[in-house]
């Protein structure tokens, strides 16, 4: 049991950097990408091919390096064209990465995947430890992401994405560069969820190309829309609880005896549609609002109505 | 007349087969301000937007201040002082009047990534000082007290307030407005008249599309008559609306 539970809280970790990441792009700078399989799949596949020779910290940093270089371009490539363009390449890019890891086997393994990947500080690990060295990596790397987002949010770079993602006309007539703002939320997202690949891959210590399918992007929207856009606080309670919900649906055979497992996971999915409808009717700007500058934070003293 | 500012000179934009602006020259000049008035269609607004790098001229030259400046992006317009407002008000819904205008100031240290990174003390002090430009002017305008209101709630006059107070912190040297009285109520609208009168006082420079000839006589020392892409008439209020060129462009008549 104790496992278990490690296990969903590692997962609900790698869910949450890949949603606070997708925060960052769509949240906050209002950049659709559907790609994030692909970006998450690249950073596995760059540390299961790097840390065996370069250890996991350079690994893991070429991992979320790479990624960025690759949300970079990507970026460049199709934020001239017209915005919702980028949705499109990037269901695309997140297709040539599977293609590419399919069949590129004499580097990826192609469908076997790649196995014993080493993880963090496996030398020091005490026996019958298991995966507690892990879980605290995973905790540690989502307190410094969450960190790192937050003050991105709260700080004027996080408002000129927000003024980006409302109106990019206005933002550049306001003098803001808007091709380059967008560039950079697009690779700081991007170096993120080549950081939760990271964590993926460590974890699993083997990868193959059936572990990063689009249900990775589905959820992560899923946990944005849940949480509300734009807040990390929200994000991480939205992907927390859809993974709950995930699992915890999973123990409904105990109580509902009559449904066998095919219908189960056909329900669980059914489930977590209805949660999200229910929570979009009723808190349509999500379970926590964006956090915003206000008149209190610079003046204490004010006294403003409202 | 004073030194002209900005100067147009057969400025040309074609959508399709229609010709927006069709050789359009004029100038504005420093410290004054001039109105750019004429029927529909006539091309201001398209003159407003090739301006501010809203719109890619496909001929023409514009020089600002004794710089070429024709074709180039909105953010570099606005970083040299042209600053603008919109026909139909652009907030930005989810931010509030506040932080509207905590966003307007350039050289933001906090806006790169950086800066909001690693030098987090230096932008907060710079945030304390252009929250402090932003209260003096809400104050000014009647806008404090709604500060933490999101501006997607204003009414529409109070959104054209909160757009000049959100120019006004970009530093301009010349700020452009697209209709400033389309749509508000009359008392706003004076407020308006007299924040522009103050400005000017100040030292500032406006070129102002309108169709409120009210408006437009009250406040404009020199005006443009746009008609089909090109000046028509150029001169005081006065002297312009008794050319009986302009009242046959309005009435559909000129050539």
């Amino acid at each position: 049991m104790m496992s278990y539970l490690v296990t969903i809280v590692i997962f609900v970790s790698i869910a949450g950097l890949v949603g606070l990441a997708l925060n960052l792009q769509w949240g906050l700078a209002g950049l659709v990408n559907f790609g994030v399989s692909g970006f998450v799949a690249l950073g596995a596949y760059m540390v299961a091919l790097t840390a065996p020779h370069l250890g996991w910290l350079a690994a893991t940093l070429t991992a979320a390096l790479l990624c960025a270089a690759v949300s970079m371009a990507l970026s460049l490539l199709t934020i001239r064209l017209e915005e919702n363009y980028l949705a499109i390449v990037t269901i695309g890019f997140a297709e040539i990465v599977r293609i590419l890891l399919l069949n590129e086997s004499w580097l990826t393994g192609g469908a076997l995947g790649i196995a014993d990947i080493p993880r963090p500080f496996a030398s020091l690990t005490p026996a019958g430890w298991g995966d507690g060295i892990i879980l605290v990596f995973a905790l540690v790397l989502v307190a410094l992401v969450y960190g790192l987002m937050e003050g991105l949010v709260r700080s004027p770079f996080g408002r000129v994405l927000r003024a980006v993602r409302d109106d990019a006309t206005v933002a550049a007539a306001l003098g803001k560069p808007v091709l380059a703002l967008r560039v950079r939320a697009f690779a700081v997202g991007g170096a993120v969820m080549g950081l939760a690949g990271a964590l993926h891959a460590f974890f699993m210590t083997y990868i193959d190309p059936s572990q990063f399918t689009p249900i990775i992007t589905a959820y992560a929207f899923m946990a944005v829309i849940a949480g509300g856009r734009g807040s990390n606080l929200g994000l991480l309670l939205g992907a927390g609880s859809i993974m709950l919900l995930l699992e915890a649906t999973r123990f409904l055979k105990d109580l509902v005896p009559s449904i066998d497992g095919t219908q189960l996971s056909a329900m669980r999915l059914a489930l977590i549609g209805i949660g999200i409808i229910l929570l979009l009717i009723l808190r349509p700007q999500g379970l926590v609002a964006e956090p915003r500058r206000t008149v209190r934070d610079v003046f204490p003293d004010a006294t403003g109505e409202s | 007349m004073s030194a002209a500012f900005l100067e147009v000179e057969g400025l040309t934009k074609h959508y399709g087969g229609v010709a927006a602006l069709d050789g359009c020259t004029l100038s504005l000049a420093k410290g004054e301000v001039t109105g750019l008035i004429g029927p529909n269609g006539a091309g201001k607004t398209t003159l407003l937007n090739a301006l501010t790098g809203l719109a890619k001229p496909d001929a023409g030259r514009v020089t600002f201040d004794g710089a070429d400046v024709t074709g180039l992006p909105a953010h570099r317009m606005a970083a040299r002082g042209v600053v603008r407002s919109f026909q139909i008000v652009r907030e930005l819904a989810s931010l509030t009047v506040f932080e509207t205008l905590l966003l307007a100031p350039p050289h933001q240290i906090g806006e790169t990534l950086t800066g909001a990174m690693a030098r987090r003390r230096r932008w907060w002090a710079q945030e304390h000082a252009n929250a402090g430009k932003a209260r003096t002017l809400l104050e000014r305008i009647g806008l404090w007290r709604l500060a933490d209101q999101p501006s997607a709630r204003l009414s529409g006059g109070q959104k054209k307030l909160l757009e000049v107070a959100r120019a006004l912190l970009l530093e301009p040297k010349l700020i452009l407005l697209d209709e400033p009285g389309a749509g508000v109520s009359p008392p706003l609208r004076e407020e308006i008249i007299a924040l522009v009168r103050e400005l000017k006082g100040e030292g500032l420079s406006f070129g102002i599309v309108e169709h409120d000839m009210h408006l437009v006589g009250e406040i404009c020392d020199h005006v443009h008559v746009l008609a089909e892409g090109r000046t028509l008439v150029s001169g005081t209020f006065a002297e312009a609306t008794a050319d009986p060129r302009v009242v046959d462009a309005y009435l559909g008549l000129a050539a």
